[in-house]
């Protein structure tokens, strides 16, 4: 029996989707129907603004080419890295017979070891237990757990960014259905901080409102508030009740030390604040492909931090039960050897220490070509990237005729740039904005 | 330097219902502003700050946003095993969650994935992030599993397979994907069926009810309730099918039923979701396994498909699995799976490569690939096994005339026994028996040595409690 082909158009409008025709022959199956097609409804998705770079890089043969997009860290060869504290961790436990009971062991090793990283290891909070701390699925995983959560228990509720931010976050915070707000950030002239704005967005905000901060190696700008500013902002937060929720996705990368990296977590924490925290060990421990990261939210005691976690754990049951143990196992395995964990926060300093070369050679590059725009901000902007001040157009040429790929807001991930292709860079980027004295009105 | 009063950029998303859990939070919350206290003893001076002069910050007294959380219930699966691990008795069985243990109730690693991952270890492949839609050549391998790879949705390119966190986070897409472009719609779920797909389509704004599944007066399937209800339900309905080894119950339709099963849904323009979570572990064939799915493919339907790795390849640990939508054309198919690609990013960026890479690994390799079956043979056929004797200690012993033929009949991993709540309880009190309140055991935690001994426990309790 042909079943009626639906006619549901109020739906098929109300989607504003493309249709197609609804007539469908199947080929060889027996018992061929013609119908509408459910997904027809389904346009294309745009791409993703940074992944769809890479994906573009990919595509490309040219022998010049540079990724500049995704921050993810090349060596000087431009090649992936595997942290060698990483491959002895994978040697350990490779092809060993992982017992299920140990899942929960480890979960909570990570936990105790992320919290450390970030609050310090002798901080009040670690000792007594007052967080609730969950393994989340990196940085992201670990912004849409606390995002769901605060839409559960503050539905009204919105969160305020950085004006700019990281592209990701908007979109994690509306798919769990938080009104997104900004706040002022960065400031396009002088390529640093626009802090009294920053101040007046913060005061003029509705008491307890929900702030992201980037507490070092802010994405995509790189400029970062100084230990006065912070202070300053801390003293605000308090006046003003807001609640202050850390992406902590590059500690190490800013200063090449794993603690100076978190000071802005501890003025935080010194001046009382309850705030929530979302760590990545994608970048500083090279994890990316594993999804491995921590969400903390810390408590006003430890049975309120129990009662907490178990709604955070609920909340990743309904998404994907359990986080995924490999990247786990490696964490935990790197971070409670004490030989291991030495190495790694050596190699940490080895990535940030080229990154910083890296961005001296660049900016030097561009100086010796007698560039007419002033290029401090390269140096003086810190961790993965460099907020180039490019215009898209800009940009566009870059990719177009000299196969360098950086997203659009002129974002450059400064750990794409090697010895060998830094000379080709500044070459690129100068050509490219020689004759743009207006674009960066700078002196 | 302008210093204008400042404008806050509003990007705000339309407003929603609120989904407030705790409606009793509203206008409990306490500002901080007004209630700094002065603690000396940890007072903080700002010393460098020049611009500032006011009195140094204190660490106030610690007010939290999240002072009215509740305590979550316990998750009834995962929360049995908890319990199992605080028992100090000897006799103590774990019968909860469906993970599969040897015949010395040890966790079993398959030797597949142990040769998968020193490959991996050898080759020294970097841990570069994953496209957001996965391993390539892993969802070509998993979809090339599930529908065969000659199979025309296959060579078509109808489907849209996107690398997803195990079952739960292949089904969370697929219910975000629902949600998305047919709000409204209604997903069906069996009664009973995995404890987690109500959170998952809960959490997703997704609206489900129930079909009629299990029959407890036959401890079989109520096969005309499963299609009355199907039928009754509004047109253009999602339909959760377990694809096999249905959780909780293990009973399965039989073929003839699959096709009236698939009947109805063509009839009422229903759109089948299988949840295919024991490939494998039904039969111990996963080309026989896949069989209800190949079928609603074979009649040109489009279909949702959910898979997971956990069990057939013991990866449970690790979260692989993959949502497939199949489409009438290729073109959908590119469409669909952008969409899905958009609602993974918000979610975890990309997914996990480790147990994508030991998946790709072991199908792709045909030498792993038959050792894989064999191995997936051999833990089917202990359950099966497990089966029998406990059927067999239980004819033996219960003198009441019951027929428990209905444990041979079940297939899987899982058995309904029928026993009530009040009847599981005992199970735990007083036998250390540890399972779900709905009656399920799980058989892939039960060894022949303790069959006599869990036949005692489920006669005790189903004739002397009530």
């Amino acid at each position: 029996m042909k079943p009626k082909p639906r006619i549901n158009i109020i739906m098929w409008g109300f989607m504003g989707s493309r249709l197609t025709s609804s007539t469908r022959c199947m080929s060889t199956s027996t018992k061929a129907l013609s119908r509408f097609g459910w997904w027809d409804r389904v346009s294309p998705a745009a791409k993703d603004p940074i992944t769809g770079v890479t994906e573009a890089f990919l595509a490309d043969t040219n022998p010049h080419k540079i990724n500049l997009g995704v921050g993810a860290y090349r060596d000087d060869e431009g090649k992936p890295v595997v942290l060698q504290c990483v491959r002895n961790a994978e040697a350990k436990i490779a092809g060993c017979d992982f017992m299920e009971s140990n899942a929960t062991a480890v979960g909570s090793k990570l936990v105790e070891e992320s919290a450390k990283l970030a609050y310090g290891k002798d901080a009040n909070v670690v000792k007594e237990g007052a967080f609730a701390g969950l393994q989340a699925l990196s940085g992201t995983g670990a912004c849409r757990l606390f995002a769901e959560f605060q839409r559960r228990f503050h539905p009204e509720s919105p969160i305020y960014f950085p004006d700019p931010t990281w592209s990701n976050h908007p979109n994690i915070w509306r798919d769990a259905q938080v009104p997104v707000r900004t706040f002022q950030y960065y400031h396009p002239v002088s390529k640093g901080l626009n802090f009294a704005a920053l101040m007046d967005d913060i005061k003029n905000a509705p008491d307890a409102s929900f702030f992201l901060l980037h507490p070092c190696a802010h994405n995509p700008t790189g400029v970062d508030p100084t230990v006065e500013q912070w202070r300053e902002i801390s003293y605000q937060f308090k006046e003003k009740s807001h609640f202050p929720f850390f992406d902590v996705a590059y500690q190490g990368f800013a200063s090449g030390d794993l603690d100076m990296d978190a000071q802005a977590i501890r003025i935080f924490l010194e001046d009382g604040h309850l705030i929530g925290c979302a760590q990545s060990f994608a970048k500083n421990m090279g994890l990316y492909g594993h999804r491995v990261g921590c969400l903390s939210v810390l408590c006003a005691d430890a049975k309120q931090a129990v009662a907490v976690k178990s709604q955070l754990q609920q909340i990743a049951r309904a998404m994907y039960s359990n986080p995924p143990i490999h990247g786990l196992l490696l964490v935990s395995t790197i971070l409670s050897d004490p030989e291991t964990k030495a190495l790694w926060v050596k190699e940490v300093k080895v990535m940030a220490n080229r990154i910083q070369q890296m961005r001296s050679t660049l900016r030097e590059s561009l100086e010796k070509l007698a560039s007419p725009l002033n290029w401090e901000h390269i140096t003086n902007q810190v961790g993965m990237f460099c907020f180039s001040g490019l215009t898209a157009d800009q940009v566009d040429r870059l990719v177009r005729e000299f196969h360098i790929y950086l997203t659009r807001d002129g974002r450059m991930s400064m750990a794409g740039v090697t010895t060998s292709n830094v000379s080709y860079l500044a070459n690129a980027i100068h050509e490219v904005t020689r004759y743009n004295r207006e674009a960066s009105n700078v002196c | 330097m302008t210093s204008t009063s400042t404008m806050l950029s509003l990007a705000s998303a339309p407003p929603t219902a609120s989904l407030s859990v705790h409606e009793n939070l509203k206008g409990r919350l306490k500002l901080g502003g007004g209630s700094l206290s002065f603690n000396k003893e940890r007072a903080n001076p700002f010393i460098n700050t020049k611009s500032f002069s006011r009195i140094s910050m204190v660490a106030a007294v610690k007010v939290s946003r999240f002072e009215g959380v509740t305590m979550a219930p316990p998750d009834p699966i995962l929360g049995v095993s908890e319990a199992f691990k605080a028992d100090n008795d000897k006799k103590k069985l774990n019968l909860g969650v469906g993970a599969y243990r040897t015949e010395e109730l040890q966790p079993y690693v398959l030797n597949v994935v142990k040769k998968a991952e020193n490959l991996m270890v050898e080759r020294g492949e970097n841990k570069e992030y994953l496209p957001i839609e996965g391993l390539a050549a892993f969802n070509k391998a998993t979809a090339e599993l599930l529908f065969g790879a000659s199979n025309p949705v296959i060579k078509e390119q109808r489907v849209a397979t996107v690398q997803g966190l195990s079952g739960t986070g292949s089904l969370r897409l697929a219910a975000a994907l629902i949600e998305r472009y047919f709000p409204g719609a209604k997903v069906l779920i069996s009664s009973p069926t995995w404890g987690n797909h109500k959170n998952i389509f809960n959490d997703a704004r997704v609206p489900w009810s129930e079909y009629r599944y299990y029959d407890p007066k036959t401890v079989g399937l109520d096969f005309d309730g499963m299609i009355a209800d199907i039928k009754a339900a509004p047109e253009g309905s999602f339909v959760l099918l377990h694809g096999c080894a249905h959780n909780p119950t293990g009973i399965d339709p039989t073929p003839e039923q699959w096709e009236k099963i698939a009947d109805v849904i063509q009839e009422k323009n229903h759109i089948p979701f299988f949840d295919v979570a024991y490939q494998g572990f039904a039969s111990g064939s996963l080309d026989a396994d896949a069989g209800s799915v190949r079928l609603f493919a074979a009649r040109g339907m489009e279909l949702l498909v959910a898979q997971s790795y956990s069990k057939n390849l013991g990866l449970y640990a690790e979260r692989i699995g993959a949502i497939n939508v199949v489409c009438t054309s290729a073109d959908a198919a590119a469409r669909v799976k952008s969409q899905l690609k958009r609602l993974a990013r918000p979610m975890y960026s990309n997914p996990p490569i480790h147990g994508a890479k030991i998946v790709a690994n072991v199908v792709g390799d045909p030498t792993l690939f038959n050792e894989w079956k064999a191995e997936m043979e051999m833990m089917a056929g202990r359950i099966k096994n497990v089966r029998q004797k406990l059927y067999d200690s239980l004819t033996a012993k219960d003198k009441s005339g019951k027929d428990w033929s209905f444990i041979l009949k079940q297939i899987g991993m899982f058995s309904f026994t029928g026993l009530n709540k009040a009847q599981s309880d005992n199970m735990t009190n007083k036998w250390h028996v540890y399972m779900t309140k709905d009656g399920r055991i799980s058989l892939a935690g039960l060894s022949l040595a303790k069959c006599e001994y869990l036949a005692d426990a489920i006669i005790d309790s189903f004739h002397n409690v009530s």
